[in-house]
């Protein structure tokens, strides 16, 4: 027991610098915030085009986006990060053989984006065309009726416009985002909750590392919320209070 | 301030796209996980470990640039078939299930395989001594396939793990009464925890267990394959193999 | 009729349609699935593991958010800081951290107990799965406790001061009219929320509780097959949440619903 206890009170594994495996967990922590950056952003742009195409295009689009959504949010993330992870890089890569291209080395952290992104984009596809219903259908008429091309309105009138209504789900999707990344240790990225088992199977201190990677994740979500805050009080800045 | 955001995103998207994989690097997969003495991750985030060393002997002595990339165990092989590794240095016995999916270089080493426990348990290595008892083996390897045959029908639970690592840890934590895995992985555990002993060595059964630790490499990667064997060769002749491996085992590992 | 309801005889539907199904016999053409036969009694037994974790975690988890949610919603600051800890806590970090921090950080608690491997709770202890349950019931019971706090504030204060005029004593008033209310405003999101679960389940493969996802691992692992195991596996989870789903719309619909 008082092992145990020494185990956890042996604050100097988690010193920065070796023997210390601090500075290992914040690099996980680093990798772990640029899968989620990256996801997101690339679910975004998924978003922002499958929110235009279930609004705006044809039966066909329409359709096949349903299928995406609905294949997304059906199947666990886990089971997509292992088939994007594993079956989508291998495709790719028969896809370049075929061009004649050389393989791609898609390293870690570049496969967690892809798969993040693929899976953020379904639910921001849902996400934002709630918002972009929300926009009044009367400015985007005018927009057409001053003559702006469809891409013209749309950067110009409907994605500023339907931000606020936007922001309290894309801030959800966000903080899932973060948490999304911790599946990634399964198929060996070295984000923050891989390299935290790692260093606890070295050092025999699990509670204290688990501990560590928690109150880090904890952090990066207290962080998220101020920032959601201010974000949601700009963006709706003008407009009346929701409470 | 527009152009600037479309640079860095620009800049983002080019630098993850950047790596294609040249002619000489070769991407060595490693399991993501402690593997002592073989390999293992330090505090600084760096591998090291005998097959590190026997890793960077051999691609000096074939002049190839060696990348090690860690991929989690249960994923390896479809990770060297699908070409996101060129080759596998993880303690990966010869096997001829495997040989129906990867090609092996020559063998690099050659340890038995034991059965560690809580110290004074009394079990012995064999099914008698395993009869009603939970057993923890790796996944994915040769100690899984053997206790599933030989000992399928007389312990009480098979758990499998994802790592060695987890395996080990149950052991300490008494979830599991025995385990099996390579001599020298579970010599150097019970050294560095005074929870459990070895029990001895299981009787050979050299169609599942194999004929020794080999590179793993794609199927037809034969100019690779000649390679390391050469490497490999080279190594053992000129004292290399033996000067590195001075620093863990205090006998030569490579077996018969 | 709406533009997305239309019926699924239009053309371009039929086309998608036989397109997926040419998909779907050219995989089971060209695709090895020999091992089927091997593990279908296995397959079996990973989706009974599968629903069983789901319905006990979801059913506990519900049990343990209705006094998290009532806390947070009307209890003294020593009860609802604890419970907006809680939820705080479970919702700021990842499931699979929580898991592995009570498997492997517990785990290395009973290393130190020699003692505790006499006792009678040792079966369970040593097991994987009771963690797996408790894991997955308290990150229920963090996110449902959310819901149930919006659900508790919902209920029109109205009726719960009419409750009280008609002398009811505030156990009373709670048991008539708060809790039914409050259960009846989160239900919708109730079948959302058992969706997100049985997502939630395959993380306890992980720690070696074999659910359908720990029997799919082990094919992957058996045949050195990238494809087939994992399509079968998404193929599988997306029957169940469609299970769930229709099951969910006909049990709304039995429930009575009187004016709001």
């Amino acid at each position: 027991m008082l092992d145990w206890i020494a185990g956890l009170a042996a604050w100097e594994l988690l010193a920065l610098e070796p023997p210390g495996w601090g500075g290992v967990l914040l690099r996980g922590l680093a990798i772990s915030l640029q899968v989620a950056v990256g996801g997101y952003l690339l679910g975004f742009l998924i978003g922002v085009g499958g929110a235009t195409g279930k609004l705006y295009g044809g039966p066909i689009l329409r359709d096949i986006l349903d299928v995406y959504t609905t294949l997304v949010r059906a199947v666990p993330e886990l089971v997509l990060i292992l088939l994007l992870y594993y079956a989508g890089t291998d495709a790719l890569n028969q896809v370049m053989a075929l061009i004649g291209a050389e393989p791609m080395d898609i390293s870690g952290l570049a496969a967690g984006i892809f798969v993040i992104g693929v899976v953020q984009g379904a639910y921001q596809t849902e996400v934002l065309r709630g918002a972009f219903k929300a926009v009044p259908h009367g400015e985007i008429e005018a927009a057409r009726a001053y003559g702006m091309s469809s891409f013209k309105a749309l950067r110009r009138i409907t994605l500023p416009g339907m931000l606020p209504h936007a922001v309290p789900g894309l801030a959800n999707l966000w903080l899932i985002a973060t948490k999304d990344t911790a599946l990634l240790a399964v198929v060996g990225v070295a984000e923050l909750t891989l390299v935290t088992r790692q260093a606890g199977g070295t050092t025999k201190s699990y509670f204290l590392f688990f501990l560590a990677a928690g109150l880090l994740y904890l952090m990066v979500t207290l962080l998220s919320n101020v920032a959601i805050r201010w974000i949601e009080r700009y963006a709706r800045r003008g407009m009346p209070a929701v409470r | 301030m527009k152009t600037k955001i479309i640079t860095a995103i620009a800049a983002f998207g080019l630098s993850l796209a950047a790596h294609a994989a040249s002619a000489e690097t070769v991407r060595v997969g490693v399991a993501a996980e402690p593997y002592p003495p073989f390999t293992e991750p330090d505090a600084a985030g760096n591998w090291t470990g005998w097959e590190i060393d026997f890793m960077k002997a051999v691609c000096a002595e074939a002049k190839l640039d060696c990348v090690v990339t860690p991929v989690a165990w249960d994923g390896i092989i479809p990770a060297l078939t699908s070409n996101k590794i060129d080759a596998i240095i993880g303690s990966m016995s010869i096997t001829e299930e495997r040989m129906k999916t990867i090609d092996f270089s020559d063998k690099y080493y050659n340890t038995p395989s034991v059965i560690a426990t809580a110290k004074g348990s009394g079990i012995t290595p064999d099914a008698a001594g395993l009869t009603d008892k939970i057993v923890g083996v790796q996944v994915s390897t040769i100690h899984q396939d053997y206790v599933t045959t030989h000992f399928g029908d007389v312990a009480a639970e098979i758990k499998e793990y994802q790592t060695q690592d987890e395996a080990n840890q149950d052991l300490v934590a008494g979830r599991v009464d025995a385990i099996m895995a390579d001599s020298l992985a579970l010599d150097a555990f019970v050294k560095s925890d005074t929870c459990c002993e070895i029990v001895g060595a299981v009787e050979d059964d050299p169609a599942i267990l194999g004929a020794g630790v080999g590179v793993g490499l794609r199927k037809g990667d034969d100019e690779l394959r000649q390679k390391f064997n050469t490497a490999i060769a080279a190594i053992r002749e000129n004292g290399t193999y033996a000067e590195f491996s001075k620093a863990y085992f205090d006998f030569d590992i490579y077996g018969k | 009729m709406s533009p997305e309801t239309r019926s699924w005889r239009e053309p371009h539907r039929l086309v998608l349609l036989a397109i997926a199904i040419g998909i779907v016999v050219f995989a089971a053409v060209n695709m090895r699935w020999d091992w089927l036969p091997r593990y279908g009694e296995k397959l079996v037994g990973g989706v009974g593991t599968t629903l069983w974790l789901l319905f006990l975690t979801s059913a506990l988890g519900f049990l343990l958010a209705v006094p998290l949610g009532l806390a947070q919603a009307a209890g003294p600051f020593w009860l609802s800081g604890p419970a907006r800890m809680f939820c705080t806590v479970i919702r700021g970090t990842p499931l699979l951290l929580q898991l592995w921090l009570l498997y492997y950080g517990l785990g290395s608690l009973f290393a130190y107990w020699p003692e505790i491997r006499q006792s009678w709770a040792w079966p369970y202890l040593r097991s994987a799965w009771p963690y797996g349950v408790l894991a997955l019931t308290m990150s229920f019971a963090g996110y449902e406790g959310e819901v149930m706090r919006g659900a508790f504030t919902g209920v029109p204060k109205g009726e719960l001061e009419a409750a009280r005029a008609y002398g009811m004593s505030p156990f009373t008033a709670f048991r008539r009219v708060w809790l039914p209310r409050a259960i009846h405003r989160a239900l919708p999101t109730l079948a959302g929320e058992t969706v997100l679960q049985l997502k939630a389940t395959p993380l306890v493969a992980t720690i070696t509780v074999v659910d359908v996802y720990g029997v799919i691992s082990r094919v992957r692992q058996d045949t050195y097959l990238t494809y087939e195991p994992l399509l079968l596996l998404a193929l599988i989870y997306m029957l169940l949440t469609g299970i769930l789903v229709v099951a969910f719309r006909w049990l709304e619909g039995r429930v009575p619903v009187k004016g709001s």
